[in-house]
Order: C-alpha cells, then structure tokens, then sequence
C-alpha cells in the first residue's frame, strides 16, 4: 500500500498524504487529482490518483516530474454512535475477531481496513438492532489464516463470559478460511452451553452491494434469539442464492470451495438447520440449551502437527516432524493408509511416546484399519483410527485433549469419546 | 430550423460492444435463447463515505427488488459473482488502445479497474467494473474537429428479460462483454452533425475488426441543450440513422418549454401546493369511459389546480407539445395509465358541464389549469404529487433529465440525470503498465482507416467512391468485401446494401439480421441463374420474413428461373441474322445486338447473364 522508490520520495519531498489533492506534472502534462494507495500489483514508477471524474489513473514519474499537494485530506468526522438498549428484546453478543465479514472499504482511497469497532460492525447491519440488543466487542481484527491456538483459547474465553452474563447467544464474525478449525476448538473448549455460539463468515466483503455478509449475520441473529440450540455451529450460505443459510455443527464442517458463498458443508453429517427469512427448521438432531453455567475446558497444547500422505511421501520428513511434536494426525489415503515407508516413521513416533492418529483425505466416509494389510499394520505399529473424524478437527481435538491431561492413555480415552458431535457411526446413504 | 442561433450543443457517448471475449473470465461474448440455472439475489446499498447506511434508502431497497439471474449454459463463476475477476482481457485493453490510437488520444500510463456502484440488479456484484484507457483527442467530420474526452472501458451489463412486481429477471450472457465507452465532447451543433460523428467513430470502431456486429453491439447516448435550456440526456439510442431525429424533436421540446416558462413568467405564475381534490362525485354519471372504467374497479377521480397554466399543456398553434405530456409521462413513473388536462377537455366523453363543476370544485379561475387523474387512490396520489413537481419546475424552465429513445423518433421522461458515480478501486484486478513498446507496437499495426478503405474499394472493386464511401459509412464494409472478393459483381452486391436494405427497412423488415450465409446463397444462385437480380429484393424479404431458405423463398414466390436455354436460343438465331452486322462492326456489336436480345426477354432474364452468353457467341462467330 506504501509508494517505494522514486515516487516515494517524491511523494515524502511534497510532504503528500494519502487522500490528498495534488498536482502531478511532467513536461507539459498536468494531473490533479486525490492521491490513491499504491496497488500491490502497480508498477513501482506510477503515482495512482483519482480524477475529478471519479476515475482512477496510474501516472508516470520520473526525475523531472514535480508533485505538489494542492490540498489536504478533509477529515472524516465520524458520528460516535452508541449501540441502544430495548429492555423488552434479548440480548445477543457479536464478538469479533476480523476477516472479509468484519472488514470496511475507505471509498475515499479504496484502501481495506479492518473494522474499528463493533459498534461501526453492528452499525453497518442496523437491522440486527430490531431483532436483539447487541453487546458488541472487537477481540481480534485478524486474518483468519493468522489464527494460532492461542486466539482460539482468548475467544472461548470471552465467550463463555458473554454466556454467563445473560447473553441469549453469541456471534462470531470470523474470516472463513479457517472457521472451521475455530468452531472445532470452540466446540471441545466450551462445554455446558446455555445458548447457540454461532461463527459467521462472509465470500464477498461487505462494501459489495451483493455481500452474503448481512444475510449471514441475521440467520445467526435469529438462531440466537428465537431457538434453543445449545451448541457451537458455522453459519453461512446454504446456496448461491440469496435463499436460505445453513447451521453446520462446528465438528462436522469444512470449507469445501474457495470462493462460493454455499462453500461451508457438513462432512458425513446433516446441517443442524436450515434458516430462511424468519423461519428455523431443525434438519437434524441438536444439543439444547443448558441450564448453565457454561464450562470452560481451555487448556490446549499446541504441539501437534496434521501430515497429509502423498505418494513420494519421504519418511525423513516425517521423522523430522515427528521428533518436534507430541502429537501427529495423519490424513491417510482411502481407508487411512499410508506407504510401507511411513508405516517405519509410525513405529518410530509411537515409540518414542508420540502420539499418532488417523483420518482419510477423502473425508467423506471413515477410516477403517482391518480391511487391508497396510492398515492392519498402521494398528499394529500403535496408530489409532479415528472414524469419520475430520483431519482438522482431529489436529485441533488432539491438541485440546493434550492439554485435558499428559496420560497418554487418558489423551486415547478423550481422543474415542464423541464430545461434540464429532463422530457420527451412522453415514446415511 | 437556425440551430447555431438556438445555440444548440450536443455530445456523444457511444458504447460498442467488443469481440474479444468477456473482460474478466473467459466465457465467449455470445448470446443465448436458453438458460438453465437461475440464481436469486438481492443487492444492498453499502455504508456511505461516513460509514452509515442511510435507513430510509434501505427501506427503500428492501421493500423493492429482488433479482432472478439466469445463467447460459456458458456462464462461470465470475458473473454469478462467486469467483474473483481474473486478469482484464488483453485483448480488448489493445482493441481500446488501438481506439485511442486512432482518435490521437494520449493513453494513461497505467489502467486502473473501478467499481462503480449499480444496484438495479444489472450486475451481479452491485458495481460495474470500468477503467479509464485514455483522455483528449479528437475526429474530424467533414472540416469541424470535434473533441473526444475520454475512452473507457468497462463490462456490459446482464440483458433484462423480464420486470415482474419485484423480480427482475436478467440473464448473464451479456455480463461481463467488453464495452469500450467513447465521450465525446459536446462540440455538434446539428442534427446531421451528430449523426456523422456517430457514423464516424462507429466505422474507426469497425475498422479495428474486434467489436461485435448486429442489433444492441452499439449504443448511443447523446446529451443535448439548447441555449437557456437544460443538460437532457437520451440513452441507449440504437438506430444511426434516428439520432438527428432524436437531436432534432429534443431541440423543439426545449424550445417549447422556454416558451412555456416565458409564459408562466409573464403571468407571475407561482409553484402549486398539492391541493388534491376528490371530484369522484361529479364523474357518477359520466360518458366518459375511461373515468367510468375507474370508479367501477374502486378508484377515484383525483384533481388538482395548477395556477395560471391554462394553456400551457395542450399543444402550441402549429401542434408542438409542451406540458401534457411532460405530466403524463411522469404519472406513468407512478404507475398510472394516464391522465386528462383542462386544455383537452372537453373530450373524451368529458362534457363542458363536467368541466365546470371540476373548475368551480378546484375554485380554478380562467388562466388556471387542472389535471385529474382516475386510479386507485394511492396511486393517483402519487401521480398527482408527481404532476405538480413536474409543473412547478416548467416555472424554472427545463429540467434536467434522462430519457428514452422510441422507435418513432421522440423521447419519453424516464428518471432524473443520475448523480456522480460512486466508484472506488477494483483491488481484485492488477492495474495493467501501459509502456512505450505496447504503444508503439499499437501504432506500427493500426488498422486500415475507413478513407483508405474507400480508394482502395474504388479501385479494386470498381464502384464509384460515393458507393464506397456509403458502404463504410453503412457498416457493412467488410460483408461488401468478402462478397465482391469472393462472387465477383461488385455492382450488385453494392447495390443490395446501399439501395434494397433500406427500402427493405423502410418497409418494416429488418435486413440487419440477414446472415452472411443468405448473403452467399443469394449470390450463388444469381450466377447459376435461378433467378435475375431483380428479384433480390422479393426473395430478401421471404427470407426475413418467413424464415425461408433462398431456395425455398426462390419457389415460392414462383420467380421465374432463368431459362439459359432458351437465351442462348434466342442469342443464336440474332447472331445468326445479324451475322452481317456482327461481322462489320467486330465486338463493338455487342451492344445493340444485346438491346435486341434484352427486348426479347422482356427483362426477364439479368442482362449479366445475357451479355456473358452472347459476348461468347459473337466471338464464336468471329473468330
Ligand atoms: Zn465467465
């Protein structure tokens, strides 16, 4: 976004700030207009501005070029708003961490920028404010690919403080590439829980007129307020129309597209529900809400690793890994397998007290070790088949059991117990 | 009509689309009669600049539209809006800069994608996605130079196929075709003048070989005023040869409505207030149909005084409208049919007693008017609140507006000039260097001019320059070329563009839709003599006109096929009694021989196909 170079300096020389108006000359061309963010992609000689016309154009400076501001960027006055408060509606909260749902386009300079504040969140989607009083709070304003699990013990933590403090639901803005990961984590954390904890994306940001970010964000509202849902759940898009969203349980689903709005789907499993304008349908069986409180199970012990097999798969690199984790999930071809090679890496791990589970790259369906010899073997060699288990979600299950306890056999007994729905032993043809 | 004196001022905008494939995937630009999925959407007006929504605009927007996209069997992601826009097109940034090129233009040094704000549904995202290539040339026509401001370009919008209460419905083939949008400044002075620069930038345009031909490629814009008028703004003009028309009937309007201000003003008219009267009582036994149909389907009959306009809406002496139907249309904006004004009635079963009785109910005194509109009530409200705005203005003189063209020539009110666009940066697309060696490799590779391409018409193909000239200006150069290059009879095949498609169009069949395929067939069947090229015209309209092969439309209007036979019949035995002749005067005999042999036939049979055979029989004796 920062100008390098000659035009840099130029730039600094005039003492010219973004969104001001300056004059651009060289030779006998002169351009006017509101100095723009340098795009990621723009050549490092070209000065962007915007013209009188609302058009922006990439200017060429060199040596002999002369800039000057011709004036300042007004300052935007920004009315400090205050969120209302309907003693005869319920209380949600929106706890936001960043990502495309919670992000604002400066029209002015076209830059991005994360949103400042929940209020300026709550208050860019005013119809939730006729639906719940908001508790609205900026947690983090990330990227979701910059989640560690770090954010997600933070987030499960503020969670069950707004659900204890009489808050009917929670929602969770949250960037979609990772969401996944993050329901899982908030699934195994929160236990007990008195209202739905609800992780809201959006695939098109929410300065487009066509962002699926507002349609998402009253779904959730109204799981909040109008159901008895007890649980963790993904809410997005159920189809590329604008129709109808979808309640993944939070262990069940994955982000299966890289840019449609119906990217979320539930892995071997039903969609919870199905919410369209003001109508709730329960799809599948669900947790209700608990009488409360709300438990907090937040240890976690980030020293696990997830290793997709591949053929060529080198069992050095598995080695290496192996010796700096406590804990490796692999994603294993079809039934869960991997080559003769890695099975040695396997023993190895496992002796050395690692601890290795399995899961299959093809996510639908289960693994099953017993059905050929290469998985026999896996069992033998002390890996442990997970079922239908998602990979992410055994990555972040095996780092939140590791945290419950350091008996391995302990770890074993958490890792096969269903806690949050994320075994189903029945796949429905 | 003195036009310089009226100081009239019109400017061009022309929007062309190109061939090259969409701007942002790589789905063809084609169109398609069938579709399979649909897609719901609605769009949403985002935060202002401040960072608000404005509450009352999302009302608004919620209680109106939502939009029922479908796609073609060739569509993606990009226009369902599920998928980021790739790269821009290469090659419709070289067809724009080779555009600007042509038109001296001084290209940006960097292109940079907008978004600008459109939420009527047509485009998927909320915004049209545009850039600015190219500023400050100029064409000339004729000895004026005529000043180009911008070249932009940017993506079509999807094809509206149908309103219904609040679905829009549009299909996404036409999403996403490149569009180059060329604004010219507002230096035409004339009807015709505008016609030739439209002529003029559509054949450069042509020229490049990369736009899309047919019906809709190419849409006109054009902004007039006359002096002490209004900025009026006629959009999407499709038809070249309509647009002096178009300039033309703005003009009037113009004109009249500054007549009807100066009257206004000599009266001391002031604005009406929306002082709405139900007259419905004085209609119960009224003859006329229209305001019986109303109150029988529950609605009323809705008055209002207009003070000191009493003759300013019906037409003027010699039948130039003025305010009638300037109200009228805007009613129609409300939804209502129509309405009746004080200087029509009495009429349309209106007797003067009803008349009266309305004028004594509206206490309207003799210089004033009245309009009464018959509906249900909230809609003849909203007409009403409407009509006064709209008389009230004609206080100030001309308002400033967007029309739209009709097929007769006039223009009808459709919404006011929009304001600024709303863009900002399209950050998904990378802004695209425009250096010295794409520009240069631009200026080495331009494409033919369109004079060039007349002298060389000329020469090769032997057809005078004005015909060269009208085939250019025409826009069927290049189906000219082919055809002449390819069956020989350069003649003809002039002629069936420059003279019979238009006589075609004047008789309401549409030749532009004629594909290049009959085109060959017609010619084809020519030189085998199916028929004399006088029946060009009857089998062009068979063609069109029900569907028919040329083969097909050839048999049934029964068009005698030429009987070579009996030609050559007939070119024997005149040989053979004018051998004498023929051998006197050698070749030169061709000539009044073939006047004999053409008396004969009748003209039946094309005198090409006459003179090829009998050429060959004077020869044949020669020899
Ligand atoms: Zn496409």
């Amino acid at each position: 976004m920062k100008y390098s170079g000659l035009v840099g300096e130029m730039l600094d020389r005039a003492n010219a700030q973004l969104g001001d108006v300056i004059e651009v000359r060289r030779g006998n061309e002169v351009h006017v207009g509101i100095l723009m963010p340098h795009h990621d992609f723009s050549s490092e000689s070209i000065v962007t501005l915007k013209l009188p016309n609302g058009y922006n154009m990439g200017i060429r400076l060199d040596e002999k070029s002369k800039v000057k501001v011709e004036s300042r960027r007004e300052p935007k006055e920004r009315k400090k708003q205050v969120l209302p408060h309907d003693p005869a509606k319920k209380d949600i909260a929106v706890i936001s961490t960043g990502g495309t749902i919670a992000s604002y386009v400066d029209y002015r300079t076209g830059a991005v920028h994360p949103a400042i504040s929940a209020e300026e969140l709550v208050f860019s989607v005013p119809e939730l404010l006729d639906l719940a009083n908001v508790r609205a709070k900026v947690l983090y304003s990330i990227l979701s690919e910059n989640m560690k699990v770090t954010h997600w013990q933070g987030l499960a933590r503020a969670v069950a403080e707004e659900l204890n403090s009489g808050a009917v639901g929670v929602i969770v803005p949250h960037g979609t590439d990772t969401m996944g990961f993050t329901s899982a984590a908030l699934a195994f954390m929160l236990r007990n829980l008195t209202g739905p904890v609800i992780c809201v994306g959006a695939q098109r940001s929410s300065d487009r007129p066509s962002s699926d970010a507002i349609m998402n964000l009253l779904a959730a509202t109204r799981l909040c307020v109008d159901s008895d849902l007890g649980e963790v759940v993904v809410l997005m898009h159920g189809e590329s129309s604008d129709s109808y969203t979808l309640a993944h349980r939070g262990t069940k689903v994955r982000k299966m597209h890289a840019s449609r709005r119906d990217a979320f789907r539930s892995i071997n499993s039903e969609p919870i529900a199905k919410i369209e304008g003001p109508q709730i349908e329960f799809i599948s069986e669900h947790t209700g809400r608990s009488k409360g409180p709300v438990e907090l199970k937040d240890k976690i012990d980030g020293r696990a690793s997830m290793l997709h097999f591949y053929p060529g798969f080198e069992a050095d690199h598995f080695d290496l890994i192996a010796n700096h984790v406590k804990g490796v999930v692999i994603a294993g071809t079809g039934l869960g397998h991997v080559s003769e090679e890695i099975l040695g890496s396997v023993t190895r791990a496992v002796d050395k007290g690692v601890h290795v589970y399995v899961t299959t790259q093809c996510l639908y369906g289960a693994v099953n070790l017993n059905v050929y010899s290469t998985g026999r073997d896996m069992v033998t060699a002390g890996a442990i088949p997970l079922g239908d288990m998602l990979p992410e979600t055994a990555y972040v299950k095996l780092m939140w059991a590791m945290g419950q306890t350091d008996d391995p056999e302990e770890v074993r007994k958490l890792m096969l117990t269903n806690i949050a729905g994320e075994f189903t032993t029945r796949r429905f043809v | 009509m003195d036009y310089r004196s009226l100081g009239l001022k019109v400017g061009i905008e022309i929007h062309q689309q190109l061939s090259t494939g969409k701007l942002f995937c790589d789905c063809p630009c084609d169109f398609s009669d069938d579709h399979h999925k649909e897609i719901v959407r609605r769009l949403r007006p985002t935060q202002s600049e401040l960072g608000e929504i404005d509450r009352a605009a999302l009302e608004e927007s919620e209680r109106k539209m939502h939009f029922r996209y479908q796609t073609v069997p060739f569509s993606c992601l990009v226009e369902a809006d599920e998928e980021p826009p790739h790269d821009a097109n290469k090659r419709a940034i070289e067809a724009s800069l080779e555009m600007s090129s042509l038109m001296g233009m001084k290209a940006v040094d960097e292109v940079h994608f907008m978004r600008k704000i459109v939420i009527d549904g047509s485009n998927t995202g909320g915004f049209q996605r545009t850039a600015l290539i190219s500023t400050g040339g100029s064409i000339m026509v004729g000895d004026r130079k005529i000043g180009i401001s911008t070249l932009c370009l940017e993506e079509d919008a999807a094809r509206k196929i149908v309103e219904r209460g609040s679905e829009v419905t549009y299909r996404l083939d036409r999403l996403g075709i490149p569009l180059i949008e060329i604004a010219t400044d507002p230096d035409m002075a004339t009807p015709e003048e505008a016609k030739y620069v439209a002529e003029r930038i559509g054949a450069l345009l042509r020229a490049t070989k990369k736009v899309r031909r047919g019906i809709g490629t190419i849409r006109e814009d054009l902004n007039i005023s006359v002096s002490g008028g209004a900025r009026v703004e006629i959009k999407g003009a499709q038809e070249l040869r309509l647009i002096p028309v178009y300039v033309e009937e703005e003009a009037k309007r113009q004109i009249a409505l500054l007549d009807v201000k100066r009257i206004l003003r000599e009266r001391g008219a002031k604005s009406s207030s929306l002082d709405i009267k139900d007259i419905s009582p004085l209609f119960r036994v009224t003859k006329c149909k229209v305001l019986k149909g109303a109150l029988e389907e529950k609605g009323r009959i809705l008055a209002i005084r207009l003070r000191k306009f009493a003759g300013t809406l019906g037409p003027s002496e010699n039948g130039v409208n003025r305010l009638g139907p300037e109200l009228a249309s805007h009613a129609r904006v409300a939804g209502v049919k129509g309405l009746f004004h004080s200087d029509e009635l009495p009429g349309y079963g209106v007797t003067m007693t009803e008349v009266e009785d309305t004028q004594s109910a509206l206490e309207a005194e003799p210089e004033d008017a009245f309009v009464m509109v018959a509906d249900a009530v909230e809609k003849a409200m909203a007409a009403l609140a409407r009509i006064v705005d709209r008389a009230n203005a004609a206080i100030e003189g001309v308002p400033e507006e967007t029309r739209d063209p009709l097929p007769d020539g006039h223009t009808v009110y459709s919404r006011p000039l929009p304001g600024k666009d709303r863009m900002y940066p399209e950050t998904d697309v990378k802004p695209i260097l425009v250096n010295e060696a794409v520009l240069e490799s631009i200026k080495l590779n331009l494409p033919e001019l369109p004079e060039e391409k007349v002298s060389r018409f000329v020469k090769e193909f032997g057809i005078s320059k004005e015909q060269a000239d009208s085939l250019v200006k025409s826009g069927y150069e290049d189906e000219f070329e082919l055809l002449a290059g390819g069956f020989g009879s350069a003649q003809v095949v002039a002629r069936i563009y420059l003279n019979t498609f238009p006589e075609l169009e004047k008789a309401g069949v549409n030749p532009s839709s004629l594909s290049l395929d009959v085109m060959k067939d017609i010619l084809t069947n020519l030189k085998a003599g199916a028929f004399a090229k006088e029946a060009i015209p009857d089998i062009l309209t068979s063609v069109l006109q029900n569907g028919h092969s040329v083969e097909r439309a050839t048999e049934t209007l029964g068009v005698e096929k030429v009987d070579l036979d009996s030609v050559r019949a007939v070119c024997d035995r005149l040989v053979r009694e004018k051998e004498k002749f023929i051998r006197d005067r050698g070749e030169e005999s061709l000539g009044p021989i073939m006047g004999l042999v053409m008396k004969e036939l009748r003209g039946k049979v094309d005198g090409k196909v006459i003179s090829e055979i009998l050429r060959e029989r004077i020869k044949q004796l020669l020899t």
